[in-house]
């Protein structure tokens, strides 16, 4: 068969994916002079930002002049069960309040208070009411803002551009390889940095709040080139995904909703939360309603446990559940109708209003919403350097969900889309330094990239008959069943089988149709990220015995001391997967004292 | 539930044509349009060309033609259908085929390109800024669009007449121009463009646009209107001209 010519560009950063953390690494590294292109899998605007519902966590202390960085600091570590890089925790609540007001510069319309600031809203896990936002379209302002700021600048945006592979040069980047949506052809990128801003991999769960393009590509396309991977175990289920009708299970019900006083309850009418404060969060936690309710008109008093961390939340939701006093539908009530009146929920909360209206035939200002758990955030991702983004191969960079280390064990509410352009800035900057800085021709290696084509095409020709959504369909069985909220080593060992034949399976692949458009094919090609995310995410779930944050095991019910020390990595040796433990980066004692504060 | 049959017939085709198609396929209780593409996509066309993000309203992605009406296939629900009705999906008209529901909008990208961005005043004196919220109910009202284009898609100037593309904006961008005009710190000036380059003297206010808006953006009314207006005390207002002419401007 003839090589099949495809065309050529040569830029010195490529980011891929044109989320927050995506837009703004292109911004700031096209500001620092170096050759940028920004390449998507959808058109741009669509990316997973624009669903953030609640909004940014920065401490700028408009609301609660008491907050600053040292609080949102403590409130990430202790969110993320103390495992999250203490150093990205210090970086993100330093820098967050500068990235905010940057977006204002650009354009960027947050919810005003009286004074004219910029108002913040309370949140899970936050001290303070510390999130700015715009009703509960966040996102969309912000990937919009930095979206119509991207264009102006000038930087080259390859829209349903999707890049499979990444190339190196002695063990350094060079190139990234893919194929247009639209053409089916494909197009390599030779390059000196790619900036992985991709997301992460929650479309291999079944019930999820993520969208299609979520499918782990910058994982495994980072593993595939021998990037140590890192906190792969930690999956974040939300608390509150809608449940019925069976269509829109899944999809996100912001916890703004209880930010601004809506409260769980079962099918007895109780506020179970009460039942659930755990030891961690005892002495910060309201214990009676009445205590619970005072917190959302002064913070003085402690918190209501509806705003506990989100696996806290999701793990009691789903206990209720399992007792029996769940909904028929297997949800909870979350009930802000007779609460608040119904001028204030569609003021605070239009599109959720909007979504329940139109989708579930729920008027959420005089019924309750039914809800549950769904799979929502991978804490883990990329092993990255907290100060640049670098990962383990030279070259390459990882920013947002794809990365790994800000959220440790669990992700507070707000604490991503602040991630998105505190990392997003960084890895756009010193992807930059890194182009400068380098010395010396990159070559690309052709028969490489001419293998990749080969493989690519490999469904067209196929002899087999499996069909790739049906493959992808008993993926999220798998893992939904298997690698879910409450894992057990069995099972997750039967999961890891599964794996393998669905492997197996995949070089059965038959894809109908030509290249031009081709949903099939595109997900064809996407099972390989998916199983391999799944696959590391299952490996370190099964060597992580204890239960901690987005990580609960069964048969290990506690949280383990000698687990609280270390990193669990999973890298690619030989092709396949290989694992250790490695020690957390030592704390400074200033901010170990951070951490020692009572309340 | 008991699942029920439902008759769909889908645009599929590429640029070079194409034709309609039926399909067949049970419907469970709650889903939507786009419920329904997806099953025969996994089922029966595995091809089967699609646009989507978020299933939720939120993104724009999955703008169609439903029974002749455009829509966000995420937001129409089956059971707004009468039984044994049969379902017709096409792509959006206004803008050149890919491939079955898949459009080059690529058109509307580049009228993005041309305006001009957001230009801050200088900040107060202590540093800050401050907005009021009564100040930004109505910018805030259109940064709700998602840029699902079915406005672009709807409106007559361009649907039927491809050649104004070239002078036209579109209502997606007249509401983007109102949001930059009445943004309380910019200090840009679009009024030549809203004028010549955007074309907004095509628009006779026929507000099919506001009809279709999933995000009931009152665009003709709170946008293009108050271009509108501006545009005559700008241009119009025989004072002002009066002083261009002396101003010699």
């Amino acid at each position: 068969m003839a090589e099949e010519k495809y065309e050529t560009h040569e830029y010195d950063v490529i980011v891929i994916g044109a989320g927050g953390a995506g837009l703004r690494a292109a911004v700031e590294a096209s500001a620092q002079g170096v050759k940028t292109a920004l390449v998507c899998k959808s058109l741009l605007g669509k990316a997973h930002t624009v669903m953030a519902e609640g909004g940014i966590a920065a401490a700028m202390g408009n609301v609660y002049p008491e907050d600053n960085w040292k609080v949102h600091f403590r409130d990430t570590m202790r969110g993320g069960k103390l495992l999250s890089n203490w150093r990205m925790a210090q970086i993100h609540a330093q820098e967050s309040p500068d990235r905010v007001l940057e977006l204002e510069e650009w354009g960027a319309l947050f919810d005003r208070p009286k004074d004219g600031l910029i108002l913040q809203r309370d949140f899970g896990g936050h001290r303070y009411a510390r999130l700015a936002h715009v009703g509960d379209r966040t996102g969309l302002e912000m990937i919009r803002t930095l979206q119509q700021h991207a264009v102006h600048k000038g930087i080259d945006v390859y829209m349903e551009c999707n890049l499979q592979r990444l190339l190196t040069d002695a063990g350094k980047i060079s190139g990234a390889f893919g194929y247009w949506r639209e053409s089916g052809k494909f197009i390599l990128f030779k390059c000196k940095a790619v900036v992985l801003a991709t997301g992460g991999g929650g479309k291999a769960w079944k019930v999820t709040s993520n969208s299609w393009e979520y499918t782990g590509d910058g994982v495994t396309m980072a593993a595939d080139v021998g990037a140590d991977l890192m906190d792969m175990e930690f999956m974040q289920f939300h608390p509150t995904g809608m449940v019925w009708p069976p269509s829109v299970r899944g999809i996100l019900v912001t916890e703004g909703v209880r930010g601004d006083g809506g409260t769980l309850k079962n099918t007895k009418g109780e506020r179970f939360m009460f039942n659930y404060i755990p030891e961690f969060f005892k002495v910060e936690t309201a214990e009676t309603e009445k205590e619970a309710d005072a917190w959302y008109e002064d913070k003085k008093n402690r918190r209501t446990p509806d705003l506990l961390p989100r696996d806290e939340v999701a793990r009691a939701i789903n206990s209720e559940v399992k007792a029996g006093r769940g909904t028929e539908h297997g949800g909870v009530f979350l009930d802000i109708a007779s609460r608040r009146s119904a001028d204030y929920i569609q003021r605070r909360l239009p599109s959720m209003y909007h979504q329940f209206k139109e989708l579930a035939d729920v008027d959420i200002t005089k019924e309750a919403m039914e809800v549950g758990p769904t799979c929502h955030y991978a804490m883990g991702g990329v092993r990255v350097d907290a100060d640049t983004t670098a990962a383990t191969v030279p070259g390459l960079f990882a920013a947002g969900e794809v990365a790994a280390g800000l959220h440790g064990a669990n992700r507070l509410g707000g604490n991503s889309l602040s991630d998105l352009l505190v990392f997003g800035r960084r890895a756009g900057l010193y992807a930059a330094e890194y182009c400068k800085a380098l010395k010396g021709a990159l070559a690309v290696n052709t028969d490489q990239v001419n293998a990749f084509a080969r493989e690519m095409l490999a469904p067209f020709e196929s002899k087999g008959s499996e069909n790739p959504y049906t493959i992808h369909a008993d993926l999220q069985e798998c893992m939904q069943d298997l690698v879910g909220i409450i894992r057990v080593e069995s099972e997750l060992k039967k999961a890891l089988e599964i794996i393998q034949q669905l492997k197996q399976r995949t070089r059965n692949v038959k894809i109908e149709g030509n290249r031009q458009y081709n949903p099939g094919w595109h997900l064809a090609l996407d099972l390989h990220s998916l199983l391999g995310f799944s696959e590391a995410a299952t490996l370190a779930a099964i060597e992580r015995k204890e239960s901690r944050g987005g990580h609960t095991r069964d048969d290990y019910p506690n949280t383990d001391a000698k687990f609280a020390k270390v990193n669990v990595v999973v890298r690619k040796k030989n092709g396949e997967f290989a694992l250790s433990q490695e020690p957390l980066p030592e704390m400074p004692d200033e901010l170990k004292a951070l951490l020692e504060e009572k309340k | 539930m008991a699942e029920q049959q439902v008759h769909m017939r889908l645009w599929r085709g590429d640029a070079k044509g194409g034709e309609f198609r039926d399909y067949r396929i049970g419907v469970g209780e709650g889903m939507v349009v786009l419920d329904v593409i997806h099953a025969i996509q996994a089922q029966q066309a595995n091809d089967l060309a699609v646009r989507w993000n978020c299933k939720a309203g939120k993104c724009g992605s999955c703008s169609a033609e439903v029974n002749g009406k455009p829509r966000l296939m995420c937001m129409t629900r089956m059971n707004t259908f009468k039984p044994g009705e049969t379902i017709t999906i096409s792509p959006m008209r206004a803008f050149p085929i890919i491939r079955d529901l898949v459009t080059d909008v690529s058109y509307n990208f580049r009228k993005a390109e041309e305006i001009p961005a957001f230009k801050p005043k200088p900040k107060e004196a202590d540093g800050t800024r401050r907005m009021f919220q009564e100040d930004i109910d109505r910018v805030q009202e259109f940064h709700k669009c998602i840029e699902c284009f079915l406005c672009q898609n709807v409106c007559h100037v361009i649907r039927d007449h491809d050649d104004n593309k070239p002078a036209f904006a579109g209502p997606r961008f007249f509401v983007r121009l109102a949001s930059l005009e009445m943004h309380p710190l910019d200090s840009n000036d679009r009024m030549e463009l809203i004028q010549q380059k955007a074309g907004l003297g095509y628009c006779n206010i026929t507000k099919c646009c506001t009809e279709v808006c999933p995000e009931h953006i009152h665009i003709t009314d709170n946008a293009i209107i108050p271009l509108k207006e501006r545009l005559v005390d700008e241009f119009y207002d025989p004072v002002r001209r009066l002083f261009r002419v002396f101003a010699g401007k």
